[in-house]
Parts: structure tokens; C-alpha cells; sequence
């Protein structure tokens, strides 16, 4: 699904994020991203959605080049990948329910499909007693889910995570991890940039380490950190 | 692909209503400058027709020379109306000239007393071309014709005035083109407003992918609208002004004779001024949002 080759990113101000990555992950594949702050894991995440692009190397999307992608063509592209942020990125004036049919709407769903699309991942979600709820009244825990729900309403192959368990406490965090759990045994594919050691040590999983722009490991069902 | 254009109006009136006072401002510039622009083309329209009047109203004056009998006068006055492109020839004698004189002057002046014993005047041919374009050429004729003393039309007493209306137009339309860059200015900060408060909206919307010109459009309707409203009134004032001008001044200009100064009557004039505005309004408020879209916007 994914495919690296020598990529690089070097920003404008000098600063190198990336250097020559190789990579594959395969679609249903569950990847945990780790690696101190700065190591270059959210370049890496940006790079996937196309917020960057890359300076040299090829990154290629289901076949795509990504990095040769035209303005107009990078919604499309968007429409096939969900993202999920360590701040949930909700809208406060509207419900849960019209936030995650925001998703829908913008991309010209239509009405119907939309009702129908939403409730199902509510459902999914275990918060369809809230859709007429404002984020502003529900919990920390609550919130992420409704922005999960918001990233897989569209059904993308691919789930993108920014920390987002990084604002919550460790119980809530665990029932956050069975949400992504369950998107993965649904076949979608699902990659998580995450500090959290307990999870990535007890949900075992691909462990990708990033440090200084590099690959320094990549381990099926590894460990968070080679110390424990 | 569904029809959106609802959605994004109702997201664009949204951005009016929560900018309140911003979009008060904004729509207040494109109105005072619209209603410049309004007053300026009714006056300009009038004007230009006043003085496409005058020009066609120039009559050539043709004095003939003093020492001229009766005899030559008359041949004067028949070789003028044989002249191609020459509508009506009219006669003023050296008497007539002088009663005219004395009425300007005042019964009772001294000036005249002297003047009456040995008139000064000329007899005088007053002959109007049949087109404008010809008065030029049958002035020059006419100078180089026997008996004559000398030949005078409008053309200066016509330059001054075009000079005149020319400043009018160069200084107003300065006014106009600076006040349409601040009405341009204001929109495109109130649409700044509007994509700075609603950014993480925008933010979603491009990680969902939205398309491009869906994200634009609520705002480009804003604009739009902001235009819009802005030349309401000035359609107002120049529809409802106009007419009401129209009945104060034409009566007093038909008392004055002068079938020159007529106006335009009101109605199509009114109405072809109007979409002028309403165009222009749009205009300015439809680039004022595209220059805040493509700078703040990113996309």
C-alpha cells in the first residue's frame, strides 16, 4: 500500500526530517511509529496525507506518486485515508452527530447515505446515545472516538493516528486502543505515531523507530524500546 | 456530484452575520464608493449629451465687411445658402445688430450715443451646417470668400467646456478607482476574518477532502454578497434621486428656453446605471474574497 524509496525531506530553514527511508507497510498491517519527539515521525505522518512533500525519493500510495500529485488531485487522495490528531480537531458548535457528517458533507455525500453512514459508526464507536450531545460535554475519551469515528465515516483503506492517545489517561487511552483494534480486524489499514511504551509493549504490533530522520528498527510484533 | 449552492450560501450569509461589524464596514465602503460611481455616471451621461447638444447647436457667425453695399451684402448671403452642407442661413443687419446692443447695454448708457451716429457693427450672416463635423470646413470657406470680415464658431467657447469635463471626469474617476481599491480592501479583510475564525473548519475540510472550490466557495459568496449589498442603495438613491432631479431641474431648463440643456429622462438611463452598480458591487466583492483566498487560504 505503501512504498518508500530513498525518501527524504529537507525543509526550507535546513532542517533535515527525513534521510533516505526505505519502506513497505502492506495493506491491513498495523504499524506503531516511535521514537523521541523530533525524531521526524510527524514528517513522516504529513507526508503520508500529503501535507509534505518529499524532497527526493519516491513515496508511492497505492501506486501513485504522491509527491507528483497536483493541487486539485489531493482530495481525492484524502477521501482514501482518515486522520486522527492528538487533540481531536472536533468542531464545538457542532453535535457529534454533524461533526461527523461534516466529513461526509464537504466531499458532497448524499443526504441520505450520510444518515445512514454516520449511526453505523457511531454505532462502531459506542456513542450513538451521544449524537446530539457538543464535544464540549463529553469526555476526553469520548471526544477521540468521535473523531475516529469522523476519520472512518468516509471508509479510507488507510487510518492515520498522530499520538492520539497522547491527552488521555491510561484507562481511556486502552479503550481508545480497542476502537483502532477493531478498525484493524476490519482490514483497514492502520498507522500510529504514539509515546504511549505500555501499548505498543501489550498490543503487539510492527514497531517502526525513528531517530535523527532515520529507520533505525522495524520489528513484527515488537516493543516499544529495546530495554525491557 | 450534488448540487451544493445552498450550503454555500447559507456558509456565506453565516460569515456576513458573524463578522457583524466588519461586514457593516465593508459593505458601507462599497456603498459610499458605488454611490460616487452612480452620481458621477448620471452627471456624466447628462453631460456628455449637454454638450453633444452644444456641439451640434454651433452656429458659424459670419461678419461681413463694413464698406459692403446692400448689393454685396446680399451676394454674401445667397453664396452661404448654396454652400454644401450648410442647413439654414439667417440675417442680422447692422441695425439689428445695434438694437440688440443697446438692449444688452441699457436704454439711457452713454456709450451708445456716439455709437449711433456712426455704427460700428457689422451686418452679420448667422449660418448653422448641417452636421457639426461640416462647421469646421464651412468656417474656413467662408473666411477665404469676398467681402467678409471675419468668421467666428463655438470652437472656444466649446474647448473650454470639453477642457472642463474633462478635468471633471479625470478627478472623479481618480476619486472612484481609489475608493473602489478601499471598498477591495475591507472585503478582503473581512474575509481574512472570516477564514481565520472558521480555519480549523477549513483545516477538517481539507483532511477529509473536501475539494478545492468547495471550500472556497462560501467565502467567495461572502464577497459576493458583501457587493452586493453594497450597491443596494446607491441603486436606490440613483432610481428613486434621479427621477426626483429629473422633475425638480427639467422644468426650470424648458422655462429657460434653451432646448440645449435638456436631460436624459429617467428610466432606461436609471436602468442601465443600476447594472452597472449591481456588476461593479459584485465585482469589488468578488475580488476583494479571491485575494484574501489565495493568500490566506493556501490551497
Amino acid at each position: 500500500m505503501i512504498k518508500m524509496q530513498q525518501v527524504s525531506k529537507i525543509y526550507p530553514n535546513g532542517v533535515t526530517a527525513l534521510r533516505e527511508v526505505n519502506l513497505t507497510i502492506n495493506q491491513g498491517e498495523f504499524v506503531y511509529i516511535v521514537g523521541p519527539s523530533g525524531a521526524g515521525k510527524s514528517t513522516f505522518m504529513k507526508m503520508m496525507y500529503r501535507e509534505e512533500r518529499p524532497t527526493s525519493g519516491s513515496f508511492l500510495f497505492k501506486g501513485i506518486e504522491v509527491g507528483k500529485l497536483k493541487n486539485r488531485q489531493i482530495p481525492e487522495l484524502r477521501r482514501q485515508i482518515g486522520v486522527i490528531f492528538q487533540d481531536f480537531k472536533l468542531l464545538p458548535s457542532l453535535t457529534v452527530y454533524e461533526n461527523v457528517a461534516f466529513a461526509l458533507e464537504v466531499v458532497g455525500e448524499d443526504q441520505s447515505q450520510i444518515r445512514k453512514k454516520v449511526l453505523e459508526v457511531l454505532d462502531l464507536v459506542k456513542l450513538k446515545h451521544k449524537e446530539r450531545n457538543y464535544p464540549d460535554e463529553l469526555s476526553g475519551g469520548e471526544q477521540q472516538r468521535i473523531s475516529i469515528a469522523r476519520a472512518i465515516v468516509n471508509r479510507p483503506s488507510l487510518v492515520i493516528a498522530d499520538e492520539p492517545t497522547g491527552n488521555l489517561d491510561p484507562d481511556t487511552a486502552w479503550e481508545i486502543m480497542e476502537v483502532f483494534e477493531e478498525i484493524y480486524r476490519r482490514g483497514t489499514t492502520v498507522v500510529m505515531a504514539t509515546h504511549n511504551r505500555d501499548i505498543v509493549n501489550k498490543m503487539r504490533h510492527r514497531v517502526l523507530a525513528i531517530d535523527g530522520g532515520k529507520i533505525v528498527r522495524d520489528e513484527e510484533k515488537g516493543m516499544y524500546g529495546y530495554e525491557v | 456530484m450534488k448540487f451544493n449552492g445552498f450550503r454555500h450560501l447559507r456558509e456565506g450569509a453565516k460569515g456576513l452575520v458573524r463578522n457583524g461589524w466588519m461586514t457593516f464596514a465593508s459593505v458601507s465602503a462599497v456603498t459610499v464608493t458605488l454611490l460616487l460611481v452612480g452620481i458621477f455616471a448620471m452627471v456624466m451621461f447628462n453631460v456628455n449629451k449637454i454638450s453633444d447638444n452644444v456641439e451640434k447647436d454651433v452656429e458659424i457667425q459670419v461678419f461681413v465687411e463694413r464698406e459692403s453695399d446692400q448689393a454685396k451684402i446680399d451676394a454674401v448671403g445667397k453664396n452661404l445658402e448654396q454652400m454644401p452642407g450648410v442647413k439654414s442661413v439667417r440675417y442680422s443687419s447692422k441695425e439689428d445688430e445695434l438694437d440688440r446692443f443697446k438692449e444688452q447695454l441699457g436704454e439711457g448708457s452713454q456709450a451708445y450715443q456716439s455709437v449711433e451716429k456712426d455704427n460700428p457693427l457689422h451686418d452679420r450672416y448667422i449660418v448653422k451646417a448641417t452636421s457639426p463635423n461640416e462647421t469646421e470646413t464651412i468656417a474656413t470657406t467662408v473666411k477665404k470668400m469676398e467681402n467678409i470680415d471675419s468668421v467666428e464658431y463655438g470652437e472656444d467657447y466649446v474647448e473650454k467646456m470639453f477642457n472642463f469635463l474633462e478635468g471633471v471626469r479625470i478627478g472623479g474617476i481618480i476619486l472612484i478607482v481609489g475608493l473602489t481599491f478601499m471598498a477591495m480592501f475591507l472585503i478582503s479583510n473581512t474575509i481574512k476574518v472570516t477564514i481565520f475564525s472558521r480555519r480549523r473548519e477549513i483545516e477538517i475540510m481539507r483532511l477529509v477532502g473536501a475539494k478545492n472550490g468547495f471550500i472556497r466557495a462560501p467565502f467567495f459568496i461572502e464577497g459576493l454578497l458583501m457587493g452586493i449589498l453594497g450597491a443596494l442603495i446607491p441603486i436606490a438613491v440613483v432610481y428613486f434621486g434621479y427621477e426626483v432631479t429629473y422633475n425638480a431641474l427639467q422644468p426650470q431648463l424648458v422655462s429657460l428656453n434653451a432646448s440645449i440643456f435638456t436631460l436624459i429622462p429617467p428610466g432606461e438611463l436609471s436602468v442601465q446605471v443600476s447594472v452597472i452598480l449591481l456588476a461593479l458591487g459584485a465585482f469589488i466583492g468578488v475580488w476583494g474574497s479571491t485575494t484574501s483566498l489565495g493568500r490566506f487560504l493556501k490551497i
